[in-house]
């Protein structure tokens, strides 16, 4: 009889105890504004994920520790896409389902963010990609954006760059034909450098191969003076450590997917250049505190993907506050109207949704990055 | 014309490395008619193990390609003795399947121990080209030809004129017969895989030096393509071996240079089709005289 009773009183502040928890999350919601992150935070990829996540959250302690927007605190919610088409829309359906997100800083990858792509449009979710490159992805979608420039963009930037600051007359590419970022470079430049001067050699290799002699032999015959190699650290070290075993002088250049180098390719990649999203080396103020910031949240320095995800959350925050509610067309509007200086370049966006901005082409000098000049592609 | 030497280097080069594997490909089937598809994982094991010693206590390159040989040495040993011995009996559907089990479990091993990430190998050899005549031809290339070259000679005086590699000859020849004659079959095969692993090992370690990373899945296709080099030269003979891996290597850089990347892996497998129909036993293979 006496457990009874008091089975029932507990149950009773059980009762109580929810009811009460749900009042407090609902008061709390009104002045939280959530934002929606996500990338591949476990496996082989896990390093890009985190350093957006880490970019994004950084950016928005900042702006809350300066009082937040229209009064309200952001909070970024995360999700671990692992890299997986149908994880990203997982993802995706939670963030606007469950935690009720007004805006999506994401994806990481071009291949999630075009997944989950086609749900975005259709619920008008205001989404800005830090670093999705692939051509598609702001493609009829008007609330689809993206902080960083494209592949084609990047390609031909690293052409002009050849032909005009290095005074190239010819040039060879050696790309990663299972790749799309790899070609999409290397069409872009081809096409490029053809109007610059002679491409001399355009060949292609698939993901398997490591030896890179006999090709390296027959594009030297030709005597290049740059050759154009856009692909991942892993497969450029590799390539670069046999240009230096065969002893050949033709100058290397780069895409962003070379960021990083110099962590265990610094003596094969000294002196060569490459594309970049913004320059560790830059002295603009906003690009040194950006650093630091970074630095002193998490013990490293940020890379290219971390400085983006960081700008990506800045213009979504601003473009909020301009809207002044968080109503999604009137959030699209604002994000239509972002011309600000972030730490990857001053961001103005044309009518798809890609930014207009200048490339810095990065030398690699000492092991260390050093920044030697901004080009525009066009 | 020096392009073409230069590219003949290259070929020579790439198979080299073949060839130092598909030794122990053939000498391992040669002695027990099992085809060891975790070899490529003992090559494999052999760049880590020049890895760990090359980046902890930084030896210079020949003490750390010594102690990686006598360490996959040692595994190749330890895996016959788990993994085929008991089998020795069974089918040998049975062992074949073993062994692909052997490769997958070393592969994900390695997964786990040092993760997916490429580890990049220390310069045991300073990276630098060195004229001959008009050819330039870098220092590991030109290491990797000497070494394989240097070693496969050792090879073939220890089969030829020592004790053990006579008793190796012998089991392989037959088993029965050789155990009749004293010889001590078990240790006989022992000593093959020790050797085998050994020379995978030295493969494993160029290829580490040459192409600058260390990773899990590194031995699947130059497995793969030492044993169609096995294959290909008549498996069971080691100069068969020696030569499969020289053609393929040639063929495969050949193709690189004349033709084009991309149709490289198809027309080495597609060499292999052909040999296979118009000659069935290999190039050197049906007069079984030296078979180990």
């Amino acid at each position: 009889m006496k457990s009874r009773k008091l089975s029932f009183v507990l149950a009773m502040l059980l009762v109580l105890m929810a009811v009460l928890s749900g009042c407090a999350s609902k008061t709390e919601e009104a002045s939280v504004i959530k934002i929606g992150a996500m990338g591949p935070e476990t496996g082989d990829y896990s390093m890009y994920g985190i350093s957006v996540v880490n970019g994004a959250k950084l950016a928005a302690k900042e702006i809350n520790a300066a009082g937040g927007i229209n009064g309200a605190q952001i909070e970024i919610v995360d999700y671990d896409s692992k890299g997986d088409k149908t994880e990203a829309v997982n993802a995706y359906n939670r963030m606007r389902d469950q935690d009720g997100v007004v805006a999506v800083v994401g994806g990481t990858f071009s291949g999630t963010t075009l997944a989950v792509k086609e749900i975005a449009v259709g619920d008008n979710m205001p989404v800005l990609s830090p670093t999705a490159t692939n051509g598609e992805v702001t493609l009829d979608a008007p609330n689809v954006f993206r902080a960083c420039y494209t592949d084609p963009y990047q390609g031909a930037t690293a052409a002009v760059f050849a032909a005009e600051n290095l005074g190239a007359k010819k040039a060879a590419v050696l790309y990663n034909i299972e790749d799309p970022y790899s070609e999409g470079l290397a069409v872009a430049f081809n096409e490029k450098f053809a109007s610059l001067g002679t491409v001399t050699n355009y060949e292609g290799y698939t993901k398997n191969d490591a030896d890179f002699r006999a090709i390296l032999t027959k594009i030297a015959a030709e005597d290049p003076d740059v050759i154009f190699l856009p692909d991942y650290i892993a497969k450029v070290g590799v390539i670069l450590s046999q240009i230096q075993e065969l002893g050949l002088t033709m100058v290397p250049i780069g895409g962003d997917g070379w960021d990083g180098i110099e962590a265990d390719y610094a003596d094969v990649a000294e002196g060569a250049y490459f594309a970049n999203h913004y320059a560790k080396t830059d002295d603009a103020p906003i690009v040194q505190n950006f650093i630091k910031a970074y630095e002193a949240e998490y013990g490293s320095t940020p890379n290219a993907l971390a400085a983006l995800a960081y700008d990506s959350a800045y213009i979504m925050a601003e473009a909020i506050q301009r809207a002044g509610s968080t109503e999604a067309q009137a959030i699209i509007d604002e994000l239509n109207k972002t011309d600000r200086d972030c730490v990857a370049g001053h961001v103005k966006f044309d009518p798809n949704g890609d930014p207009i901005k200048s490339i810095s082409m990065i030398q690699i000098v000492g092991g260390e990055h050093k920044l030697v000049a901004k080009v525009s592609g066009n | 014309m020096i392009l073409f030497l230069q590219q003949i280097i290259n070929g020579l080069s790439v198979g080299s490395i073949y060839a130092l594997i598909a030794l122990g490909y053939t000498m391992v089937y040669g002695i027990i008619k099992l085809i060891n598809f975790a070899h490529g994982e003992i090559m494999m094991a052999g760049a880590y193990f020049a890895f760990l010693v090359g980046v902890h206590l930084g030896l210079p390159f020949f003490a750390v390609l010594i102690i990686s040989m006598i360490g996959a040495a040692v595994l190749g040993v330890f895996i016959e003795f788990i993994a085929y011995k008991p089998l020795r009996k069974a089918p040998r559907i049975s062992a074949l399947i073993t062994a692909i089990g052997v490769s997958f479990f070393l592969q994900n091993l390695a997964l786990v121990i040092f993760k997916a990430e490429p580890k990049i190998m220390p310069n045991l050899i300073v990276k630098r080209p060195v004229n001959i005549g008009s050819l330039q031809i870098g220092t590991v290339t030109l290491a990797t030809l000497a070494l394989s070259i240097g070693f496969m000679i050792i090879l073939d005086v220890f089969v030829k004129r020592t004790k053990p590699g006579k008793a190796m000859r012998a089991v392989s020849e037959d088993k029965d017969a050789a155990l009749l004659m004293g010889i001590n079959v078990n240790r006989t095969i022992s000593i093959t895989f020790a050797i085998g692993s050994a020379l995978g090992a030295v493969a494993g370690v160029l290829f580490g030096v040459m192409y600058t990373q260390v990773y899990p899945t590194m031995g699947v296709m130059p497995g793969l393509k030492a044993f169609v080099a096995a294959v290909l030269g008549g498996i069971g003979l080691i100069p068969g071996a020696v030569l499969g891996g020289f053609v393929i290597g040639m063929v495969e850089t050949i193709t690189k240079a004349y033709l084009s990347s991309q149709w490289s892996d198809a027309i080495v497998f597609g060499l292999l089709i052909i040999v296979l129909l118009i000659k069935p036993t290999g190039i050197l293979g049906k007069n079984e005289k030296e078979k180990v």
